[in-house]
């Protein structure tokens, strides 16, 4: 029978073989920083090509369309800080519920929104045949940002690993769906809602089975 | 440094009080510990964030000392959650695994004892749901273990696959010899000495030709040795 502080030493020998200097992981802070502003580029970008006054006057004309271009924008600012915390395995499993509120203001927003769909002359509800668009759009961006947000966290090592691949998901699609507000000319409608979430729902679960899995 | 804190630093640091541990519940208040051993939890954890960060660096002196400096207080921590004293090995050693792989998630301004005692606690918490789930799939029981019928043994194959004429018919073939011995000790019943005293014949003449009996006829029914 083998003793266990016999086991132990050779353990600790077989790691000391394997040690390599490590370059110690930048503070999360920053590490938000870079990520808001590599979206900071993004949003930069697809301004120059959009019409952003139409965009303010279109997010103006109704409480909840900037209620909810705020909501999903703190989401994305704060699921981003939170995935950065949970990368590290001294933080606690509790940063997770730092962008629920936002949450909460982003769905109850958008959710207001098809309530008084029809009610406001001023409204544009999205013709069918264009929630494609929003679908491909919100899958095509948070695709890159998830790719993007792997590579900063793979030196990271979190303690939950399912949990902080669903709040990375969830950075991803705020982001993508923030973003989508500079190009997206229609208010939300019911179909609208339906398809943002359901984008979301699959920008999370992609990130949860492939980020959880290689972690 | 608040009192929380403190409390929760206990677990890491050898006391001469002895808590006994029912799976995990402390039979004393974990705060019984921290006013003997409070003055040297910093100096303990100023040394090991040195050497945390020589080991960032790739010193392997450093590395080995201070996991084996780490050893007693990640089995204090899973005493501490409640893991059975055989289990307390696979903490240490999912610890150890996992220092390893997250050392460069270490933070220098940050306390290494904090750190080191989130990765114990969770690893401790996996190891406890890895218990709970195998005991929900699994029983231990060696004597049912022992005692259970092998599905496919012998006796219940030749039970199904072998014709009652089949087996007289083999016998039937036998040397006379052996077929007194198979109808007398098997057919009948009798213990080698009813069967000695009837037939006239030695109990180890009997035996021999029994065993004979038994070889010849396993063969002929398709026995496989």
């Amino acid at each position: 029978m083998i003793h266990s502080d016999d086991l132990d030493d050779r353990l600790v020998q077989a790691l000391g073989a394997d040690l390599t200097p490590v370059h110690r992981l930048a503070p999360p802070g920053l590490r938000v920083l870079m990520w808001l502003s590599i979206l900071g580029a993004v949003a930069l970008a697809l301004a120059m090509v959009s019409d952003v006054g139409a965009m303010i006057r279109r997010l103006m004309a109704a409480p909840d369309l900037w209620l909810a271009a705020m909501g999903s924008m703190l989401t994305a600012v704060f699921a981003a800080i939170a995935v950065f915390e949970l990368s590290l395995p001294d933080r606690k499993a509790t940063w997770a519920l730092l962008p629920l509120p936002a949450l909460v203001l982003w769905i109850s927003a958008s959710g207001m929104g098809c309530l008084r769909a029809w009610s406001v002359s001023e409204a544009y509800p999205m013709p069918p045949g264009q929630t494609e668009h929003c679908l491909f759009f919100i899958l095509g961006v948070s695709l890159p940002l998830s790719l993007l947000l792997i590579v900063m966290l793979r030196r990271g090592f979190s303690l939950h690993p399912n949990l902080t691949a669903i709040i990375g998901g969830l950075a991803c699609a705020s982001a993508a769906a923030t973003l989508l507000n500079l190009i997206h000319p229609y208010d939300a409608a019911a179909t609208d809602l339906a398809i943002h979430a359901f984008a979301v729902v699959i920008a999370i679960l992609a990130n949860a089975v492939f980020g959880g899995a290689s972690s | 440094m608040g009192t929380t804190l403190m409390t929760d630093m206990s677990l890491f640091y050898e006391s001469d009080v002895t808590i006994p541990l029912v799976y995990g519940a402390p039979m004393t208040p974990r705060t019984m510990t921290v006013d003997a051993e409070s003055p040297g939890q910093k100096e303990v954890d100023c040394r090991r964030a040195a050497w945390m960060v020589a080991v960032q660096a790739g010193d392997r002196a450093a590395y080995e000392t201070l996991l084996r400096d780490c050893i007693p207080s990640i089995k204090r921590v899973a005493r501490g959650q409640g893991i059975r004293p055989d289990l307390i090995d696979d903490v240490v050693q999912e610890t150890l695994l996992t220092v390893h792989r997250a050392r460069q998630t270490y933070d220098p301004n940050r306390s290494f004892t904090a750190w080191l005692r989130t990765i114990a606690q969770r690893r401790a918490i996996d190891v406890l749901r890895r218990v709970g789930r195998t005991r929900t799939r699994e029983v231990y029981a060696p004597l049912a273990y022992e005692n259970h019928s092998d599905p496919s043994g012998a006796t219940e194959e030749t039970a199904f696959h072998i014709d009652h004429t089949q087996v007289l018919s083999a016998v039937g073939k036998l040397s006379a010899r052996q077929r007194e011995a198979v109808e007398h000790l098997a057919f009948q019943s009798q213990s080698l000495a009813q069967a000695a005293t009837i037939t006239g014949r030695s109990t180890g003449s009997l035996r021999v030709d029994w065993h004979r009996a038994l070889k010849t006829l396993y063969a002929r029914l398709g026995g496989k040795d």
